[in-house]
């Protein structure tokens, strides 16, 4: 499923350059009956949950985000695949409670512990058009994992 | 589906027989067509639901099932505390008491298109639909916990409501049992301005006309004649119930473990009904379900003062409003002997057949009317309950069509605004912030309710009492 995919690294390419791997971060939504899934991929487990965030944003709007407010977030969890399903949920109750959506994220992981900063803005419904609204991130294809190839994924569907 | 893989019983009877770790047969109710082209999910879902401990009798799919998150939505499972039953906060869901409420207006569906257009952008404009869209009540602490306690039986103390509505919602518009002191400040956070708002996704308010009637002398009783006009809502417990349910299904599946329960599925999370954890998710899925309740029941009111003033004589009353996604105590006879069991709907509604208890005087004799949502062209269903649904599925039946294809794959099949213009020359207003909302939501994504409602007819779970069209859809 690569039809979603947006790499924000990769230039316009003339020439074909392939990048090194530590640089393919990105993410791509895949298909679930009701819901949708999301998937972020990175050189670190925290770059994936970064790229994963940048998905669940598109759940709700393909439109530009501004990254005008920043929000500090933190999130616990017993092991890196429920931590990421935290780290969404955290993501999910933020945007519920300030009405906001987010454009950008920095992660931070220590054990079992996650430290973010999100950027975004207010919701503008004429602007953002938001689709739908995300209610929860679920256990439904959960994975987080290093692929033979040294780059991290971190995937799960949400409940929209 | 390969049909070759259940014991077919009989049309629309299809029987997973135990295997592996499955305490009891899985069965699925649907016709052939339905479930040739069911996810092969739905089975190995409908089947690790047959693992959990004490449940009973069987794991039930209804004929509108798809891949859910650990149960298959459309999934019916009873659990009996005496045999360390759970309950499960995955087996309720993340929208919790999620349902429909279908409103008469003594309106024909000629009364409608000289004003169809205002009354359209003026129901869009009173009803807050989708991301970023606000509610006009903001609750303070005290408020909250009223709400959660008192459901629609609070929202009608507070002017939101009018007190004939309650014999028609069910548990009389209050959901027993709730403990709002174990609802999260994070769970009430999310929900302190969020009463009275629609939500997004498949949750819908439209003005639907009768377009057939299947069975006369019930329709009456229910109210119903061809061309009349109704209200239909659905919605559920907003993002109080969205929280709730996260925050159990983690606590959950830490619980399982420690409870000794081996969880397929993570997303199975459930804990023994007799214990702590059990115990206290009931308290906050029961005021989950109140808030449901009141939510419905304000947005009933937005939509009754909306209606009169297009329609000053117009009269709003509820036919009933019922839950898809809950877990409610029920008493079920099994193998004859008459059984107190936790009875899990998720995407299934209870559906009490002929002279049920707890039904109002007037629908008593007749049964429980069962509302089925239909996407946004093709329209809806009033069924009634029957009584062999008892016996089949605990007295449940489908609660939609059921999508067929993913909201991806109907993004890129379809374009919001041609389906808007296109449902527009059907006579369908659709009102919505989001063109892409549209597509996602686009008729041809889901399955055909015709054949859903028919299977659950054949199956003897409820039966078709009218059909109804859309003249104006609402959506998040």
């Amino acid at each position: 499923m690569q039809a979603a995919i947006m790499d924000p690294n990769k230039a316009p390419a003339a020439s074909v350059i392939v990048p090194p791997v530590v640089s393919r971060a990105g993410w791509e939504h895949f298909p679930h009956d009701a819901d949708v899934g999301v998937r972020g991929f990175g050189a670190t487990a925290a770059a994936a949950f970064e790229q994963a965030a940048l998905a669940l944003t598109a759940v709700v709007t393909h439109a530009e985000v501004k990254p005008l407010a920043a929000v500090e977030v933190s999130c616990e969890a017993p092991d890196l695949e429920l931590l990421f399903v935290d780290w969404l949920n955290t993501i999910i109750y933020e945007m519920a409670v300030r009405n906001m959506l987010f454009a950008r994220f920095a992660v931070i992981i220590e054990g079992p512990r996650l430290k973010a900063t999100l950027w975004g803005e207010a919701v503008d419904v004429a602007r953002h058009a938001p689709a739908c609204e995300p209610k929860g991130a679920t256990y439904t294809a959960l994975r987080v994992a290093q692929q033979a190839e040294g780059l991290w994924s971190a995937a799960c569907v949400v409940d929209v | 589906m390969d049909t070759s893989r259940f014991t077919r019983v009989d049309a629309t009877t299809w029987r997973i027989e135990p295997y592996g770790a499955m305490r009891v047969p899985a069965v699925i109710y649907a016709d052939e067509d339905l479930i040739r082209d069911m996810d092969d999910k739905v089975y190995e879902q409908a089947a690790n639901v047959a693992t959990l401990p004490g449940i009973v009798q069987a794991s039930y799919a209804m004929p509108d099932a798809h891949w859910g998150y650990g149960f298959p939505i459309g999934g019916v499972a009873a659990f009996d505390p005496d045999q360390n039953g759970v309950v499960s906060a995955g087996g309720v869901g993340f929208d919790i008491s999620c349902g429909v409420r279908t409103m008469l207006t003594g309106l024909k569906i000629s009364d409608v298109p000289p004003v169809q257009r205002s009354l359209a952008d003026a129901l869009f404009r009173q009803i807050p639909a989708g991301v970023g869209s606000r509610g006009s009540i903001t609750l303070d602490a005290i408020d909250m916990d009223a709400m959660l306690a008192g459901g629609a039986c609070w929202a009608v103390e507070r002017g939101w409501g009018e007190a004939r509505d309650l014999e028609r919602i069910e548990e009389a518009g209050r959901m027993a049992g709730a403990q709002p002191e174990y609802v999260s400040e994070r769970a009430k956070e999310r929900q302190r301005r969020e009463m009275g708002t629609l939500g997004s996704g498949n949750h819908y308010l439209e003005v639907q006309g009768v377009a057939d009637i299947y069975d006369a002398k019930v329709a009456e009783i229910f109210g119903l004649s061809p061309d009349d006009v109704v209200v239909s809502i659905h919605c559920g417990s907003r993002g109080l119930g969205h929280q709730i349910g996260t925050e159990f299904l983690k606590e959950m599946v830490v619980a399982a473990k420690s409870s000794g329960i081996e969880l397929v599925d993570r997303e199975l999370a459930c804990a023994p009904i007799n214990s702590e954890v059990g115990q206290r998710y009931l308290g906050a899925m029961r005021a989950a379900i109140n808030c449901a309740l009141a939510n419905r029941e304000i947005l009933g009111h937005y939509a009754r003062r909306v209606f009169a003033y297009f329609f000053p004589n117009c009269d709003l009353r509820l036919l009933f409003d019922v839950s898809h996604n809950t877990c409610k105590v029920e008493t079920h006879t099994v193998e004859g002997r008459s059984r107190e069991l936790f009875v899990h709907r998720k995407g299934a509604t209870r559906a009490f057949g002929p002279g049920h208890e707890t039904l109002p005087d007037t629908l008593r004799p007749v049964g429980q009317p069962v509302l089925i949502g239909g996407s946004m062209g093709t329209g809806s269903y009033i069924l009634v309950g029957e009584a062999t649904a008892e016996s089949k599925a605990f007295a449940s039946a489908c609660h939609g069509a059921g999508r067929a294809l993913s909201r991806h794959a109907a993004l890129k099949q379809w374009s919001g605004r041609k389906v808007v213009d296109d449902l527009a020359e059907r006579g369908i207003i659709i009102k919505s912030p989001s063109m892409r909302g549209v597509a996602e939501e686009a008729p041809g994504a889901y399955k055909d309710v015709n054949a859903v409602v028919a299977a659950a007819e054949q199956a003897g779970l409820a039966r078709r009492v009218a059909r109804l069209r859309p003249l104006i859809c609402v959506k998040g």
